[in-house]
């Protein structure tokens, strides 16, 4: 069964393999145990101390309180609120929907006309971090990105109770 | 082949296994994977368990096989669409038509054949128009299974004795199909009827020799007839290679045991897959949103009811179950219009098949299997689901490539989730801007043009580097551009320049990857027409995890120029746009600028001297841009993949110019600017929760543009679910509806 050591994962989760170590791992079956290495790997990166159970993207993770509650918590500290709803609705937002704030990510002609598509950004309210964009015509919904069945995951695909 | 054999009305036994028709094993087959939920109803895989390398020293052979067949037969073609750029792939099918291996290249085409073949079998070919050894079929058809019907498959049965083993499949790009416009992915119909050459599903030869009458047809429907001609003969090589491959692996290993081996190796496919997905992704609720414009209001080569603007929306919702069955679902999506972009199923599938195959399941075998645990539900009446035969699917990729990025992105969650980093990316760039036209060519023949530099767009960026620059299409893992010299053999335009785009990749912590720009000088042609395809005023290649989407794009061909003047008094000219706030194509040529974004266009037409500028795009950024490392984007600005003055606008990262132009960090700057920009942001946002406020009075009182308003009217109208969530989510009215302006 393929496994690496945790400096190799390290170095993969920091962009630091080399070009021909990335594509050594893109190429051979997936280590069965990477998950837990990667979880070991982000607790130990934390300034908390709440139980990480599920990492959403490179700020945000899904953690175990004390009292029972699962919410999504920021890297800095800062919580959003339970999981299963929508951390962007508790997030800050800034619209990118003129010519003069889409110029500051893209020159003249190379972004979208914002009668007819803007660019939202979510930031963390603690550290103002930019956690998601979503480039949608004006009026539409606040995306609901990934709402993950933990209890199944964990119970059915690892085997262990959450 | 005896006479005999060959007559209407005569009784001929049985082609398919154990004296059955065909369509009774097709019919078999579907039953049992329905009762049983398993290929044929395979419960093991006795073959691979008793005997794994010989299991494996087939599957290796047949592989072999088919790469040589592509790799071979490549080379018979004369177009570069096919011969440079690898616009073809071969796989062998069951005899009911379900995959089994494939060859590189454009593999979406692996299920779409896929389809084709079981069209035949249930339209009883067995019977009429027969199928026997040293047959020809060939198929274009969408609605049966196909992208667009400029992708042309070519059939050949497989038989042992008097048995039919499977069949041999290829596929190849064909520069020109005979459509209303010229091109392979014409931008102009607006019904079936002008999409070109229909071949339905046809038997065009016998004792492996091409009927002539299908021949003379062909040559005289389409507007570059050579390259069509040897497009057909590399298909039906690669098939006839294939044949022998399958003839000397059954000669080796026996019949039966081939049989079983076919069996088995998709069963384990579809094991395979679903076990990828426990293994890759997480269970759960995933959901994504594409949208592309068409702007064809005021275009005067179409018909009034199709001179409109419109949107088009791809809402990707995936259910991940606790079995690790993979369901998609585009419930939401908006109509089929009157213009080419529109998909039948067998492409919606085919490009959910080459996706999966690129990103859940590389290191396995793909096949048929992966189809079988997957299910779908593209909603009737929908642009993914026309249910309308007259619709036009001519530019099916237009909208079917931005559609799918939502499930890159969806992945990608589940990857970053599971520590699989390796695998995550951003959206794939789109394969724009499409350069197409026709006319003469410099050589005084008719020429048709689809420029295949589109098959280099920026890769995603990634979880742990930036994008691929220029490297590859989402169609085809093994695009190439092909040398600039092959293009201009081919179209009556030299190039005045080929370069790296600066800013067309998303902007992130890691970078999309970048676009190009080349420019093209009409040359010595009498009679040609050009249009513009690509996306313009909406984003398509969206960031993820805070990286922002690819730059979008826009339109700068330019007639009427003093470009030969000015090379005939050794004045100077340009070789790029470069920075279109100021370009260097506006600065150095006097003519009539069309400098916009109306980036589709009806074919129009261009003479000797115009210029036609074509830049591909990049792909979505990923993560934050604040925290790139500030020597990458030294290295973008020096490299010219980064105009010097976005390095502080959108990275906080302050440069310092030498006096040879060359730039370097100033760290101290730098981390002062990303202090302070981190202010900005605290200080220009909004709890989302009063933005929602604020939108949702922009959305009562209807404050949109009318092409908006109609799309989301549609999509509701189409379903009622999604109505539903859109009304909820802005507390809306429960039969609210957008109204329009006069005539919508």
């Amino acid at each position: 069964m393929t496994t690496y050591d945790i400096k190799t994962l390290e170095n993969l989760w920091e962009g630091k393999l080399s070009a021909g170590e990335l594509r050594g791992i893109q190429s051979k079956f997936k280590d069965r145990d990477r998950f837990w290495k990667f979880l070991d790997y982000c607790q130990a990166r934390v300034p908390w101390t709440e139980k990480i159970l599920l990492p959403l993207q490179p700020h945000l993770y899904i953690v175990q309180k004390p009292d029972g509650q699962r919410v999504v918590k920021c890297d800095c500290g800062h919580e959003f609120g339970d999981y299963r709803n929508n951390w962007k609705l508790e997030a800050r937002v800034f619209v990118r929907d003129s010519d003069e704030t889409l110029r500051e990510i893209y020159p003249a002609l190379m972004h979208s006309d914002p009668e007819w598509m803007i660019l939202r950004e979510f930031y963390c309210p603690g550290c103002y971090s930019l956690l998601e964009t979503e480039m949608v015509p004006p009026g539409y919904p606040i995306l609901f990105d990934f709402q993950p069945d933990l209890e199944v995951f964990y119970r059915d695909w690892l085997g262990k109770a959450l | 082949m005896p006479e005999a054999h060959r007559k209407f009305g005569v009784e001929r036994p049985p082609i398919g296994w154990e004296g059955k028709r065909l369509r009774e094993m097709l019919e078999e087959s579907e039953r049992a994977f329905e009762e049983t939920g398993r290929y044929c109803g395979i419960e093991r895989l006795s073959l691979k368990e008793s005997d794994p390398i010989r299991y494996e020293k087939i599957f290796a052979k047949l592989r072999g096989g088919l790469v040589n067949a592509r790799e071979t037969a490549m080379n018979i073609s004369a177009s570069p669409i096919v011969k440079e750029v690898g616009e073809l792939c071969f796989a062998f099918y069951t005899p009911e038509g379900d995959s089994v291996a494939l060859s590189t290249g454009i593999i979406v085409h692996v299920h779409t054949m896929s389809d084709a073949i079981k069209f035949m079998i249930w339209h009883d070919y067995e019977h009429n128009p027969c199928v026997s050894p040293g047959d020809i079929f060939t198929n274009n058809d969408p609605d049966i299974g196909d992208v667009h019907n400029a992708d042309v498959q070519t059939f050949v049965p497989v038989f042992w004795k008097k048995e039919l083993i499977g069949w041999a499949g290829g596929v190849t790009h064909v520069i020109d199909i005979g459509a209303a416009t010229p091109g392979s992915v014409p931008v102009g119909p607006t019904s079936r009827y002008e999409d070109g050459l229909q071949l339905t599903a046809l038997k065009i030869g016998e004792e492996d020799t091409v009927y002539r009458d299908h021949e003379l047809r062909c040559e005289r429907a389409v507007r570059t007839p050579m390259y069509w001609k040897l497009d057909e003969r590399t298909r039906i090589a690669g098939c006839h290679m294939i044949r022998d491959a399958v003839e000397t692996i059954v000669a080796d290993e026996g019949l039966d045991t081939f049989k079983r081996f076919m069996r088995e190796v998709i069963e384990e496919g579809r094991r395979a897959f679903i076990d990828r997905i426990k293994e890759l992704t997480i269970p759960g609720r995933y959901a994504a949103s594409s949208f592309f414009a068409n702007q064809y209001k005021n275009e005067p080569g179409l018909p009034p009811h199709a001179q409109v603007d419109t949107v088009m929306h791809a809402p990707t919702v995936v259910t991940i179950s606790s079995g690790g069955e993979f369901h998609l679902s585009m419930d939401g999506a908006s109509p089929w219009g009157y213009h080419s972009s529109n998909c039948t199923p067998s492409a919606m599938q085919g490009a959910l098949w080459v996706l999966l195959s690129q990103t859940v399941m590389p290191n396995d075998k793909v096949n048929g299997g992966a189809y079988l645990a997957t299910r779908s539900f593209f909603p009737p009446g929908t642009w993914a689901n026309p249910q309308n035969l007259a619709v036009s699917t001519g530019a099916a990729w237009g909208f079917l490539i931005p559609a799918f990025t939502g499930l890159f992105r969806l992945l990608a969650r589940a990857f970053w989730a599971r520590g699989y980093h390796e695998e995550v990316m951003a959206s794939y760039g789109m394969t724009m801007n499409a350069l197409q036209g026709g006319g003469t060519n410099h050589l005084g023949k008719p020429c048709s043009i689809l420029n295949f530099e589109i098959s280099t767009v920026g890769g995603g960026a990634c979880a742990v580097k930036d994008g691929l620059d220029y490297a590859a299409a989402m169609w085809n893992p093994e695009g190439d551009m092909a040398d600039v010299e092959i293009w201009e053999i081919l179209e009556p335009m030299l190039y005045l320049g080929r370069r790296v785009k600066p800013n067309t990749a998303g902007p992130g912590k890691y970078r999309g990857g970048s676009g190009f720009e080349s420019l093209r000088m009409v040359w010595k042609t009498v009679d040609l027409v050009l249009q513009n395809a690509g996306d313009g005023i909406l984003f398509s290649s969206a960031g993820i995890f805070g990286g922002y989407p690819a730059a979008a794009g826009y339109r700068h061909n330019v007639h009427e120029t003093d470009l030969i003047e000015r090379a005939g008094a050794g004045k100077p000219y340009p070789v790029r746009e470069y920075d279109p706030e100021h370009s260097e194509l506006k600065g150095l040529v006097k003519g009539k600028h069309c400098f916009d974004k109306r980036t589709v266009t009806y074919p129009h037409p261009f003479k000797q001297g115009d210029l036609y500028l074509s830049w591909l795009r990049g792909g979505g950024g990923l993560g934050d841009s604040l925290e790139r490392d500030p020597k990458l984007v030294e290295k973008d600005v020096n490299q010219g993949f980064l105009l010097p003055r976005y390095a502080a606008k959108i990275y906080g990262v302050k440069l310092i110019e030498d006096s040879a132009g060359s730039h370097c960090v100033d760290w101290e700057g730098t981390q002062e600017l990303r202090k302070e920009m981190r202010k900005t942001r605290a200080q220009r946002s909004v709890p989302t929760r009063d933005y929602i406020a604020s939108e949702r009075r922009r959305v009562r009182e209807a404050r949109l543009v009318d092409p908006i308003k109609q799309c989301y009217n549609s999509c509701m109208k189409l379903s009622p679910q999604w109505a539903k969530q859109y009304r909820e989510f802005w507390d809306l009215p429960s039969d609210f509806a957008f109204s329009l302006g006069d005539g919508l």
